[in-house]
Order: structure tokens, then sequence, then C-alpha cells
């Protein structure tokens, strides 16, 4: 049996055609079938001590869930999973599993958790259970990853949860900023209508600091949760860098997968089509902005300032991009945009790796003299995002340098039972570990209400 | 939902809509404004409140693309899918002594609320400023909380003839003014900031192009005394002296095919 299981070949899902895939924005990966599924399950070799579990974010019982698929039945496996995370199709095909379970199976090569997780999420139905209301009421601010993890643990313990949420969708970065492609906005929606059903109610177009203070949300409810995320998009400080089509990846990401622009005009928010598009940074934000911009049919380079080895991008998400026709530039920095009115190029310098830096990566540095321009229409600016600034300047809240809410290691900010978790606190970081952040933030406001 | 309480034809393209929207309305200051989104397909739009009661804003807008054109269609008891607000920083409300107000076209609606919660404490001049009398509107209550109204025309056709900028230029020379707060078309502000400029302390209320309006795209940043500024968070108003006015021209032409293009195929 244990030899058979060996000989198993690691189970690859099937993936939209590259030619198809540039010219729509539907899903990429197609996630396993039912057979896919229990051959790649089949192939785990259920370890005494699974290791992949104590590097899960969401401390998903992984071993026993992957059992489940083996044996096929599915609807087991789902449960298991809902136990610990109610956003498994989300995380399913969001987190960076090689990073986390993934890394550390003993299995050659190690089993796919993550699309695993995905085909259980996709293909069985997520029972609501009853439960009892302990009659405590909590408010969430901002629908995202560690929003609605929040929300959801917190339902799960009796609590009433309401979430308001400044946009007119929920989902928060996982709407606005994930495209359609790499995480359909219908999975999103049905993962949080099954937290509704646990009880949580949705306020959309609330802005909190704006239409209600903390303040005041501190007189309705028994505490508060910050999870505002990392909204505020970072820009060079460069010439040229407010001239018309130079978004920031925000901007752009916004238009297109929160607003639809990319079916305009039928959806009424206009995107900017270019010929020639240059994205800067070396994140998953600036892949995404790549491989939407590659689907507007526009030719598209990513210019990084350090090597690829360096790039904080997936590699899954790296060889996506380089399938669909997205170029790499390496080693090299923006100057300056030119245009008059319009973008009409970039100008840029050569890069060369230095000592390392704070981060531990090898600092670039310029190599002079080695300026050149890319032509181009459209400038996409992805260097990174910061806390959200609005929700910080309403309250007496200590806030970090980067503007973000600063909280011990209990999630608590320096106001009594209003705590904060996810990018809002660390700046901008991962789906998953936002999740984490609101599941452990859902635990110790539970625990503090207990002892009152 | 957000019900249209009530609807009015205001004057050539211009509507006003009262807006059943109580939270919003709790919190409206003069200066701010909301994001509004009529339906699923729609985009979001920035408009400032020109007023509210306990229970209702009103929004008033000049049909100029497809979304705006949508919302004249519109009728009492019809609703509006999203209504975020309020949003951008008021106005600060205090003594400043002789303050002139200096509106065009739906910048009429955007001083109201301000000239208004003002007029206690300072003398307020306002100069309106059209391109003819079929375009202007609120004159009556503009008149109400005024020390004194000038209306301009471009064609003459009510008012003085000619522009803002001429009847700014009489009043500041004749009277100490301590204050001048324009809301109007881009070049309209960059006009009067230019004619302020070393004389009077002058803000403008700057209309960026927005996509969230909640400081998270950047579509409506613009250069203010050289640093990137957002009109959604750190604004809408701003030293009318900082503002790069010839860049702000410049982005807020940026959708120009694409509206007409939208209206086009409708």
């Amino acid at each position: 049996m244990h030899m058979f299981k060996m000989k198993t070949e690691e189970q690859k899902p099937k993936e939209q055609d590259t030619k198809e895939r540039i010219h729509n924005f539907k899903e990429v990966c197609l996630g396993y079938t039912k057979e896919q599924a229990v051959k790649e399950a089949e192939r785990c070799l259920q370890c005494a001590v699974p290791m992949c579990e104590r590097e899960c974010p969401a401390d998903i019982s992984i071993k026993k869930f992957i059992k489940h698929i083996a044996d096929e039945k599915f609807d087991l496996a789902l449960k298991i999973i809902l136990e610990k995370n109610s956003l498994p199709g989300i995380c399913g095909r969001v987190c960076p599993a090689e990073e986390q379970c993934r890394k550390s199976c003993i299995s050659k090569p190690a089993i796919n958790i993550n699309f695993l997780e995905r085909f259980v999420a996709d293909n069985s139905e997520k029972i609501v259970k009853n439960i009892k209301k302990i009659g405590k009421r909590i408010a969430v601010v901002g629908s995202g990853p560690a929003g609605l993890a929040c929300s959801s643990d917190l339902a799960l313990l009796g609590y009433e949860v309401v979430i308001y949420e400044a946009l007119h969708k929920l989902g928060g970065v996982l709407t606005y900023g994930i495209p359609e492609f790499r995480l359909p906005k219908k999975i999103v929606m049905d993962e949080a209508n099954y937290i509704k059903k646990l009880g949580v109610s949705i306020n959309l177009n609330s802005v909190i600091g704006k239409l209600f203070s903390v303040d005041e949300l501190l007189k309705e409810y028994d505490a508060v949760f910050i999870a505002a995320g990392a909204g505020l998009p970072y820009f060079l400080g460069i010439d040229g860098e407010n001239l018309n089509n130079v978004y920031s990846a925000n901007e752009f990401l916004t238009r297109n997968n929160l607003m639809k622009a990319y079916k305009f005009p039928e959806y009424i928010t206009p995107i900017k089509r270019a010929k020639k598009t240059v994205v800067i940074g070396g994140g998953n934000v600036a892949i995404d902005s790549a491989r939407v911009a590659r689907r507007l049919g526009s030719d598209v380079t990513i210019i990084y300032r350090r090597s690829r080895s360096e790039m904080p991008a997936r590699d899954e998400e790296i060889k996506h991009a380089e399938e669909e026709g997205v170029k790499f530039m390496f080693l090299v920095n923006p100057i300056k945009i030119i245009g008059k009115d319009d973008v009409d190029g970039i100008e840029c310098i050569r890069m060369k790796l230095g000592e390392p830096d704070d981060s531990g990566r090898r600092r670039p540095l310029p190599v002079e003299g080695s300026e050149f321009m890319i032509e181009c229409g459209q400038v996409i600016v992805a260097i990174g995002q910061g806390p959200n600034p609005m929700i910080g300047k309403t309250i007496n809240l200590n806030i970090g340098k980067k503007g973000n809410i600063i909280v011990n290691n209990n999630y608590q900010t320096s106001i009594s039972n209003v705590f904060a978790g996810g990018d809002i606190t660390s700046g901008s970081a991962t789906v998953i570990k936002a999740i984490s952040d609101g599941k452990k933030a859902a635990k110790i406001i539970d625990e503090k209400l207990k002892r009152g | 939902m957000y019900r249209i309480k009530e609807k009015k034809f205001l004057a050539q393209k211009t509507y006003l809509i009262k807006l059943f929207a109580p939270d919003i309305a709790k919190k409206a200051k003069p200066g701010n404004f909301i994001m509004l989104r009529i339906d699923e397909k729609g985009e979001r739009i920035p408009l400032t409140i020109a007023n509210h009661d306990s229970e209702t804003i009103t929004i008033i807008f000049l049909v100029v693309g497809r979304t705006t054109e949508d919302l004249s269609k519109l009728n009492e008891g019809d609703d509006i899918l999203d209504v975020a607000g309020p949003l951008g920083n008021p106005i600060k409300i205090k003594n400043y002594g002789t303050v002139v107000f200096v509106a065009g076209g739906l910048g009429i609606a955007a001083i109201y609320p301000q000239l208004k919660a003002l007029k206690k404490n300072n003398k307020i001049i306002s100069i309106i400023g059209s391109r003819k009398k079929e375009l202007l509107f609120l004159l009556d209550e503009i008149k109400e909380s005024s020390d004194r109204v000038i209306v301009c025309t471009d064609d003459g056709s009510y008012g003085k003839k000619g522009f803002v900028t001429d009847a700014l230029k009489e009043t500041i020379d004749e009277e100490e003014t301590d204050m001048v707060i324009t809301i109007g078309p881009t070049i309209m502000m960059k006009a009067v900031a230019e004619l302020t400029k070393d004389k009077v302390k002058t803000v403008a209320s700057i209309n960026s192009i927005m996509v969230d309006g909640i400081g998270m795209c950047g579509s409506c940043r613009v250069h203010v005394d050289n640093e990137i500024k957002f009109a959604c968070v750190d604004g809408p108003e701003f030293d009318a002296h900082k503002v790069d006015w010839d860049e702000l021209l410049k982005r807020n032409s940026k959708y120009r095919e694409e509206e007409h293009e939208c209206i086009c195929l409708k």
C-alpha cells in the first residue's frame, strides 16, 4: 500500500489555455477534478506528526481533511476545514502554500494542500450549524480577510457581529484588489454569504470615522475590531508621476476588479487601454496589475529594481504572468516619467546588488551612466500600500510611523476594547496573515469579554 | 438603497435631488461630499452635499456625463443603490471677517452650505458666475445668506456681463477682504487663484476624478505645495495658491473620450 502511494504522480490542476485566457478574465486555474483530488489525497503519507499543520496560519487539521478526501468523504473534509477556516475557497486560491503547509510536507513533491482545500470548498456545501447566542455584540470595521475571519470565529462563539464596510461591496482587497482570474468574486461572495448565515450582518457604504466614529461604536458594542486594511497607495515621488495614464496599482485594480471597467462601456467606469504598459514593482500586486493590463490588450513589461530571486511575488504568479507574455526587466529603477499630458515613456537606470539591507535582501544600487528610456503609454505604480489613514485620523489611537495602528501581542490597541489586526496594523502583508490575525483576535476578544 | 424623496429641475441641465439618508444627514457638515453609485453597473461619482435636514441630504448636479444623465432621469420614489459619506474634510467655521465666495457653474451648489454656515460670524459677499441666465440657480437662497451678491454672465443675459474674476477684482480692490473661497470649474478657480495671489488668502474646493473617495486609489491626486495630496481625504479644500492648477486641468480631462463613447453608445 505504502509503495503504491509513493508511485502516484503529483496531480496538477488544469489551467485555462494561455492564448485564450489573455482575452478573458475567467479563472486561470481550473482546480482539481474529483479523480485528481482523490489521487492527490492518496499521496498524503498521513504522518504521525503532521508538520504541515504547524505551518498553517489558520490551524487547519490538514491531515484529517486530506484523509477524508482520499476516502471520498468530501462533506466531512469540508466540515473539518470549516472548524478552523471559514474562507477555504479563498485560501485554497491565494495562500502562499509553498511557504507554509507545503514547505514542511515530507512527500516529494509536496502534497498540493491548497488545491485540495479549494476542491473541497468548491464542491461541497457549507453546512451552517445552530449557534447559541451569548448576548454580546461586536463591531468589525472592514470586510476584508481579517474582518471576515474575525467575524466568523466570533459568530461561531455566539457573538452578534456587525461588519461595517466602507465600499459598496464586501471583501476588501479580495474584491477590489485581487483580479477575477485569480480569485473569482463569486467565491468571495459565497464565502461571505456563509459567514452571514453564521449570524454576521454586513453594513455596506459605512465609512467608519465619517459615518460613525469608533467611540459611537463602543457605545453600542462590547468590543470593536478594526481591520481596515492597507489601502493607501504609495507613489515613487518622481517627476511625471501625476501625468495622465499613470495609475497606482490600487486605482488600476479597483477600476477593473471592483468597478468592472474591463467591461466598459457595459459597466460605466472607464479604464485607459494603452498599447504598451510598464508596471513598477515586484510583488503580487505588480503581477496582478500586469496580468490585468495584458488582458486589456497591452504589451506589458514589469520593471523591478532587484533581481528575480528577490521578487516578493509568488512563483506561481510569476510563472502565469510569463506564460501570458508579460516581460520582466530586473535591476531596473524608474527615475522619471516622461510626457506632455499623457505618458510617453519612462526613464530608467540600471541597478546592481550591493550589501544586504535591513530586509536581508541585497540593496540595489544605481549603475552610473546607465540611464535609458522605455517608451510606453501607461505606467502602473505597484510599489506597495500603506495602512488606510482615515480611521486613525478620527480616533485618539496610538499610530505608528507608517500610519499603522499600534497593537500589543494581543491585538489590543491603546483604547480598551478596541482591537485591530490585519494590514491596518502591519502594513501590506498576505491574505492568510490577515486571516490568521482575525482568528487570533477573535479568540482574545472572546477571552477578554468572558473575563469581563 | 437610498430613496429619492424629492427631485427638482433647477436650471438648464441642473437638477436637485433629496435623498433619504438619515445616518449621513446626521453627520453632514459644510464642505462634505458623498460617493454615489446608481446601480450595479454604475460608476462611483463624488457629489457635494448642498444641504441636509435630519433625514435627508440634498445633492445638486449638472448633466455632464453618463452617470449624471442617468441620475437626471430618476424620479421621486426611485432608489439609488449606493451612497457613502459624509466624506472629505468640512470647512472651518470661524470668524474670518469679510469672506468673498466665488462660484461658477455647479460650484453655486457647493458654496451654498458654506456661506450659510459662515454667515453668522462673517460678512459674506457672493460672486456667482455662469455662461448665461438659463444656467443660474439657487440665487434666492444665496441672496438670503449673503450680505451682497454679484451675478455675472458671459453673455450679459443676467446681472453683469463678464467673468467672475472681473467682479472679484473690483470687490477686493474696493473692500478689505479677509478670505476668498472659490468653487467651480477648474479653469475658473485657477484664474481666481492667480488674481488673489499675494493679496488675499484663498481656498479652493477642487473637483478631481475619484473612484473610491476614501483615499485608496489616488485618482484624485494633485500636487499642492509640491506634495502629492488626495482631494478625497486631504481635501477637497486646499490653499488655492499652492495647487498645481495646470496639472489638475490635465488630470480632469483624462476620460473625456470615454465619457463621449459612453453617452454615444447609450
